[in-house]
């Protein structure tokens, strides 16, 4: 293996890892749990739309719901059973929000459906795989869950230099990655070659951090020699957060990705180990995405682990499993401390993005009280964007939104690094979630505000053109009345007129209406001749319209 | 904190905090100090308890008056460093009030009238420094040689409290200019620099400190030791201290080797005065400097320059207190406009341009 040459990312942190102790042993299965809470979004897009009713019965790897819009991802049934209900459950969400979920009650058979694999992919055109692996529901399983399928389309506009994957795993306490590199080196280089193969990508490289040696040792020895030469697995210095998709790219290629844009704009694609090998059994076993590896973790429990784990089984079986009971001095995070969230109940399901329970004392890791800040530019040393999180902190505080935008509050990734040196205790990232959200409800008032007032527009002209109208009218029967009186015909001579007069109306109206036709321009010959028969017809129909009113005329 | 509905991540926190920090400097300045109370013996021991302690008191009074608790900012340690610089900055036998108004402007008018911690924009200390300068002359300027405590001319524990504080002791005995204002003096009056110099300046005495000069100020290498600690332990960055040190070395150098005769070299001027103890713990004054480093090179370069001019044009013998303060007032606009550069983004704020893979010929 050659020597790769590696950059620096600005800031950053060098954490204590915690993660030997969840690494002691191997990977071990969750069992089947009694009820399954699968819910319908656990990805990042348009939430999936069920397709099963309470009371069905499914089999494993049934799609429980289908993807709505491109940005979506479906929903399959983890083990066989029967659905008991379809309803707003607990689901882990930084909001605390419940959401919809299809509770499966298994039925301990676990059996599959009938599987599509597909032992050679090369048989498969980039399209078609792309296909199997929306299909299969796979998401980013590094956390933030977008459906892998739009990031391995390149698109027609771009071709890819170099596919990255991602076994940086930054955060502490997480070994989900770290155990899945160890136990199946080879199943993640398998998938690969297919994201490879769906990217037409020239290169790959597998990152990896320098504190997981056994993982980059197995991994090198699992690439085969002609392989070698196209995918280079690369050490990468342990700094919190490298495993951050801007981060790694910074620090593999020395490029930044823009502001803005996305790594395809700049010929890379990156995707987490985990998400590799989800490819790999979508795409060779016909296995869609229905389990994933858990970290089971924290220095208060006896034995962290490492668990495969169904997706849709509820915390609170995981805890039962490892005997473990949750007590009120206990804090229970899903991810890992810098980026993890509070989870509101101990019934949430582990869902595709799932990557650790984390246990914390909660004395041991409360935030001390907040005090005012004192300037000492700590968070901007340390900020991997780059920004100026004291200056995002006072306006955003102030909720001065445009001043904090002009800060490029945008640019935040949200990765706790300001907030964790911060001598003050600030809770910064909650000031810039705050601020962040704001903006966006202002953006969709602002929407809403927009369209009221087209709407309220668009009434007062319609009220003032029937106003105009009415009057048209009146004067027209007036000028008729007139007319009627002057000549001295009858009023049934003036409705006649009347009558004649709105009958000219919409033949002129018609008339014009024909006049002006659409898309008229560089029509090929056939559409001319449709076009022609079309207006034949039409000619025809108006010609027996005005046959049968002048035979009523007559009448 | 108004708006936090939620608890959110980061679930963990670096060992820091205010008290932490304001500590550690005030454990790098012990060496200095300690020296320093030695140095002027029981007089100064008393203007330093006297100074701290106001300002002590200064602040619980400020903050009960604001309406805020006392106690968590009272012991955040900012108020007491602050008393603690200004001590370090005044003539070691100054009478007890001079320390109480001292610390009362430093508190008060400079910091809490702000709205308190961080929100000053003038260094507390120096702001207390100038206005005393200015207001009381005499007794701002009465130096004297060392005379360490216990050594037999060293007033004993009842002269000192006489010393600090009743009135009309008469300091003639003992008071002795400090090297920047004796070098002032005797410029001025058109003597040379060669034959000015010889008999009281010498490095090593300027490094140990056994010299006129205020009550912290005078041990250059003490200082320097205690700044090296704040680099190590990174309270602070090194971009200041040496931006401040560095423009002021060259300047002396590049006026020096002009005319050797009126300018003297860059030594002089790192190792005298408040030069050191400046770069280290006052223009790095958390809350009043720049955040970004290239802001900081420039704010220190600015002290750096300020002081030589104050010092070798200006009226006044010594300039680190008006120069911090200059700086101090265009903190805000250079944090305005030295910006770093975001990632993704060119210094001006705009997104870098990406170059189109395909125009470039590396499509398939």
């Amino acid at each position: 293996m050659t020597s790769q040459r590696l950059w620096h990312f600005f800031g950053g942190l060098r954490l204590a890892g915690h993660k030997a102790m969840s690494m002691k042993e191997p990977v071990k299965a969750a069992p089947i749990p009694k009820q399954l809470v699968i819910p319908v979004q656990q990805h990042i897009g348009s939430a999936a739309e069920p397709i099963v009713k309470p009371g069905e019965r499914v089999l494993k790897g049934q799609m429980l719901a289908r993807a709505t819009e491109y940005v979506s991802a479906p929903i399959h049934a983890s083990t066989s059973g029967k659905v008991v209900a379809i309803e707003e459950r607990p689901v882990p969400h930084p909001s605390g929000l419940p959401g919809l979920c299809i509770v499966l009650e298994s039925d301990g058979e676990d059996r599959w459906k009938e599987l599509q694999p597909h032992p050679d992919y090369t048989e498969l055109d980039p399209s078609a795989l792309r296909n199997v692996i929306r299909d299969a529901g796979i998401v980013g399983l590094g956390g933030a869950g977008f459906p892998s399928f739009i990031k391995l389309n390149p698109g027609p506009d771009n071709s890819v230099d170099t596919l990255i994957l991602n076994g940086a795993e930054c955060e502490p306490y997480i070994t989900c990655d770290a155990m899945l590199m160890q136990e199946h080196p080879r199943r993640i280089i398998d998938g690969l070659l297919i994201m490879k193969h769906a990217l037409r990508a020239k290169q790959c490289i597998i990152a990896i951090e320098d504190n997981k040696k056994v993982a980059h040792t197995l991994l090198v020895n699992a690439l085969h020699e002609h392989e070698a030469e196209f995918i280079k697995i690369v050490q990468i210095p342990t700094i919190y957060p490298t495993g951050g998709e801007k981060q790694l790219i910074k620090v593999l290629t020395g490029k930044e990705i823009p502001s803005h844009h996305l790594p395809i704009n700049l010929g890379i694609i990156c995707h987490n180990v985990a998400t590799a090998v989800a490819v790999a059994d979508a795409v060779e076993l016909g296995k869609p995405l229905i389990s994933r590896i858990v970290t089971f973790t924290g220095e208060l429990l006896s034995k962290p682990c490492n668990l495969e784990v169904l997706i849709g089984t509820p915390f609170s079986d995981l805890f039962d499993f490892c005997h473990y009971q949750p007590k009120e001095s206990e804090r229970i995070l899903m991810g890992g401390p810098m980026m993890g969230f509070i989870i509101p109940d101990n019934h949430i399901p582990v869902i595709k993005t799932t990557n650790c329970i984390l246990v914390q004392d909660k004395q041991k890791t409360s935030r001390p009280p907040a005090m005012p800040c004192i300037r000492c530019g700590r968070c901007a040393d340390v900020c991997p964007a780059r920004l100026l999180p004291q200056q995002l902190y006072w306006y955003a505080h102030a909720k001065d939104f445009d001043k904090v935008q002009d800060y490029h509050l945008f640019d935040c990734i949200e990765c706790g690094c300001c907030a964790h040196v911060c001598p003050s205790n600030i809770p910064l990232v909650q000031y810039y979630r705050f601020a962040k959200t704001e903006i966006w409800a202002q953006e969709r008032e602002k929407k809403k505000a927009d369209l009221a007032r087209r709407r309220h527009e668009f009434k007062l002209f319609r009220l003032e053109r029937k106003k105009q109208e009415d009057e048209a009218r009146k004067r027209r029967k007036k000028a008729l009345l007139q007319k009627a009186k002057d000549t001295g015909g009858t009023e049934k001579d003036s409705k006649k007129a009347e009558i004649e007069a709105a009958l000219a109306r919409v033949k002129a109206k018609r008339e014009q209406q024909s006049r002006q036709r659409k898309n008229v321009e560089n029509l090929t010959p056939q559409q001319q001749q449709t076009i022609e028969a079309v207006e034949e017809r039409r000619r025809r129909l108006r010609n027996i319209g005005t046959t049968e009113s002048t035979d009523k005329d007559s009448d | 904190m108004s708006h936090t509905p939620l608890f959110s991540a980061p679930h963990a926190h670096q060992a820091t905090s205010i008290r932490r920090t304001m500590w550690l400097v005030i454990l790098a300045l012990l060496p200095a100090t300690v020296y320093g109370l030695y140095l002027f013996g029981w007089p100064a021991l008393n203007l330093f308890v006297v100074t701290v302690a106001s300002a002590l008191l200064a602040e619980a009074f400020s903050l009960r008056l604001a309406g805020k608790a006392v106690k968590p900012f009272l012991f955040d340690g900012s108020a007491l460093l602050t008393g603690w610089l200004l001590a370090l900055t005044l003539p070691p036998w100054a009478p007890w009030w001079i320390g109480v108004v001292g610390a009362l402007l430093a508190i008060v008018i400079g910091k809490q009238v702000f709205g308190g911690i961080g929100q000053n924009l003038f260094n507390p200390a120096m702001v207390a420094r100038v206005a005393l300068l200015i207001s009381f002359p005499l007794e701002m300027t009465t130096f004297l040689t060392p005379l360490p405590m216990f050594s037999a001319n060293a007033p004993s524990f009842v002269e000192g409290l006489a010393i600090s504080f009743s009135q009309g002791i008469n300091l003639d005995a003992v008071s002795s200019a400090s090297l920047l204002g004796h070098v002032k003096t005797e410029l001025g009056q058109g003597h040379l620099l060669p034959d000015v110099l010889t008999s009281v300046y010498d490095l090593k005495t300027l490094l140990s400190g056994n010299t006129p000069g205020s009550l912290g100020e005078t041990s250059a290498l003490l200082i320097l030791v205690g700044g090296l600690l704040l680099l190590f332990l990174r309270i602070i960055s090194w971009h200041i201290p040496l931006a401040m040190l560095g423009t002021l070395a060259m300047m002396a150098t590049f006026f020096h080797w002009l005319d050797p005769a009126h300018y003297p070299d860059a030594v002089y001027h790192l190792f005298s005065g408040a030069a050191m103890l400046g770069a280290f713990f006052i223009a790095t004054d958390l809350v009043t400097s720049p955040v970004t480093a290239r802001g900081q090179l420039l704010f220190g370069a600015g002290c750096g320059l300020l002081v030589y001019i104050i010092r070798t044009w200006a009226a006044y013998p010594e300039g680190v207190a008006f120069a911090v303060l200059l700086m101090n007032a265009t903190t805000p606009l250079i944090d305005h406009y030295l910006k770093p550069r975001i990632y993704g983004r060119r210094r001006d704020g705009s997104p870098l341009q990406h170059r189109n893979r395909l125009s470039e010929g590396g499509g398939t």
